[in-house]
């Protein structure tokens, strides 16, 4: 009866043998390409550190104004413009531009990345219940995972630094992205589409003349939160060499600072709240034809 | 109907949802009716050995309940829906041997349709949706929108160019709909249930521009409705289907006249029959004139009434649109025409 009371499980050494085998492999993979994937994403790493150097040399006036006018542009608000612009300022006058400009860079990469590739993924799982199929646990993994835990292959491959960082901000947000451009194409109504077939719509001119147009509020909403999610993930990048408001917050952690931890925390809070508004403005605005056609 | 043409066959079709279907094809050929079919195989029975010639230039109405086919019939025509085996030609070419490039093509050119619920693109506007069939074949721009605007006009709509669906009453967005289907003079025109979603006198209205409209374009229409006065109002032809099979097709005159059977009975049973029925179907044919009023044979019972009232001894004589004299009606003919048919109905007694 010794079975029922203790689990059968695998004997120590095997189970050592096991997890050695297994670390041998990876490090053997990742020291016969390491160099090669590394060189993979070099063109990435270069434009990374440009775009965040072009944040950061870039005069402060300049750039607040830069993100008022794409603040406008994409909420039409002008309280969002002024709210943007305060909280510009408060960041800069505690001493938090750098970080932020950093920050700032790695996010935009990452969703424009994230965009890039989740919506073309969305495309096909909405084609395809077969693709769906295979798609939907690949992201149920990458959504519940805990992060540290693909930090560690990243690192292992790619080593510490700013693009095991973006990879890593990555993972953890572009299910959104993919989960919603599937769900808005596929929740297009069923009468609309049968009216395309019968005017003889081919497969391209039914995904970007009617799908995408229609799903494009769910789509948005997707890219709304594959930002937020590349925000939050900021500061466990951190941790793997990422620059930006993710590191104070660390050192904030690890040395009991109070004041730094809450004031590069709020500017967090801050980038995301001003993200979500314009971003939000500016899905509800392409759906104008569902308010009477008023902007 | 020797003068006309017929341009659409459908032989011998049926359609079965569900899977195994060649199984319960073969039971549904041995005569298995629909609800053992379902029990038996978990099969739907969709359309039942249809055979429909519909004649150019005509239009031809597919009338019955919900759920007797009616939707699924008219989706086979331009291949919306696949069928389970049959054949389908349209001017003698097969449709169903069409290869996906050729049914694009097909779809295109030579039909187009309209939608009960309208199914208008809700974030194009009406110039748009009516240029919609001329934009997916990839005609320039400035050509569909000249077209298109013809359209909108023709149907009562200038000035609603560049509004959205959404901001328009049920009768404009199914006149939309209607410009839309006829902007690629596409020769065969389906319409599915186009008018039942609309009030009454809307309907009326839509119905009167459908027949203004053909009046001048002779289209070949499929008009699906489950509404008998709209039937007889538009239908040059009718077929009657009941649970995918076909009961009745002929003359609108002939169905109220000799219903095939009691089904058709109780869907003419409602009818004002007075205001149906034409002369000709309930004359007695003759070539010599009688001694009342002249009337011509489409005229309907309510009308040759009102002139048999002032003289109701004498019989009036009826005469085709060339005046040649067909026949007379006198007032016995006239009752009998407008009491119901034997077979149905409530029998007052006592």
């Amino acid at each position: 009866m010794d079975w029922f009371f203790n689990f059968p499980d695998m004997s120590r050494s095997d189970l050592r043998e096991f997890k050695k085998t297994v670390d041998f492999a990876f490090t053997d993979f990742s020291r016969s390409y390491g160099a090669e994937i590394e060189g993979f994403f070099e063109p990435l790493l270069m434009f990374l550190v440009w775009f965040e150097k072009f944040f950061i040399n870039t005069p402060w006036p300049l750039i607040i104004f830069g993100i008022l006018v794409l603040a406008w542009i994409g909420s039409r608000s002008i309280t969002v413009v002024i709210g943007t612009f305060l909280s510009f300022m408060l960041i800069g006058y505690f001493g938090m531009w750098e970080d932020t400009m950093s920050t700032l860079a790695i996010i935009l990469v990452a969703t424009f990345l994230c965009i890039s590739i989740g919506i073309p993924m969305g495309i096909a799982m909405a084609r395809s219940n077969k693709i769906q199929a295979i798609i939907v646990p690949v992201l149920d993994v990458m959504q519940t995972i805990p992060s540290f835990v693909y930090l560690i292959p990243v690192v292992m491959l790619l080593g510490i630094g700013k693009v095991p960082g973006l990879i890593a901000v990555c993972i953890y947000a572009i299910p959104p992205i993919v989960r919603l451009t599937n769900l808005g194409i596929r929740l297009v109504d069923k009468d609309v589409l049968e009216a395309a077939d019968s005017f003889g719509a081919n497969y391209w001119q039914k995904l970007f003349g009617v799908q995408m147009p229609l799903a494009l509020p769910t789509i948005f909403a997707g890219v709304n939160q594959t930002i937020m999610m590349a925000l939050a993930m900021v500061v466990i990048a951190s941790m793997i060499g990422v620059k930006g408001l993710g590191l104070p917050v660390l050192r904030a952690i690890s040395n009991q600072y109070l004041a730094l931890g809450l004031m590069n925390g709020l500017a967090i809070v801050v980038l995301a709240i001003i993200f979500d508004r314009v971003t939000q403005k500016f899905g509800l605005r392409m759906q104008k034809y569902r308010n009477d056609g008023k902007d | 109907m020797s003068e006309n043409d017929v341009l659409i066959q459908v032989n011998q079709l049926y359609k079965i949802f569900g899977d195994n279907t060649n199984e319960a094809l073969e039971l549904v050929k041995n005569e298995m009716g629909k609800d053992e079919l379902l029990e038996k195989c978990n099969c739907v029975l969709g359309l039942n050995n249809i055979n429909l010639d519909i004649n150019k230039a005509k239009i031809q109405v597919v009338m019955g309940l919900s759920g007797s086919g009616k939707s699924t019939l008219i989706r086979h025509l331009n291949r919306l829906i696949e069928p389970t085996s049959g054949e389908i030609l349209v001017n003698n070419q097969d449709i169903l041997s069409l290869s996906q490039k050729e049914l694009i093509q097909f779809r295109q050119n030579n039909m187009s349709m309209v939608f009960q619920k309208f199914a208008l693109f809700p974030h194009k506007t009406v110039l748009q949706n009516v240029g919609y069939g001329l934009a997916v074949q990839n005609i320039p721009e400035k050509e569909w929108n000249e077209k298109a605007e013809k359209w909108i006009n023709r149907v009562g709509l200038d000035g609603y160019e560049t509004y959205f669906p959404g901001q328009l009453s049920g009768g404009m967005q199914q006149r939309v709909g209607l410009a839309r289907a006829l902007a690629t003079d596409a020769e065969i025109l389906l319409m599915d249930e186009a008018f039942s979603a609309l009030d009454p006198l809307i309907r009326s209205e839509m119905q009167n521009i459908l027949l203004d409209l053909q009046n001048e374009l002779h289209k070949t229409i499929i008009f699906i409705t489950h509404d008998l006065d709209e039937a007889l109002k538009i239908g040059d032809r009718i077929a009657i289907l009941r649970d995918g099979s076909m009961v009745q097709d002929s003359d609108p005159q002939e169905i109220i006249m000799h219903p095939a059977d009691d089904y058709v009975s109780d869907f003419i049973k409602d009818i004002n029959r007075a205001r149906v029925i034409q002369a000709k179907s309930i004359m007695t044919p003759t070539k010599v004139k009688s001694s009342g009023a002249t009337v011509k044979e489409d005229m309907v019972l309510e009308d040759i009434l009102q002139i048999m009232s002032d003289a109701p001894t004498k019989p009036v004589t009826i005469e085709d649109s060339k005046g040649k004299v067909t026949g007379k009606i006198e007032m016995d003919n006239l009752i009998e025409g407008m009491k119901r048919p034997k077979s149905q109905g409530t029998n007052i007694t006592g």
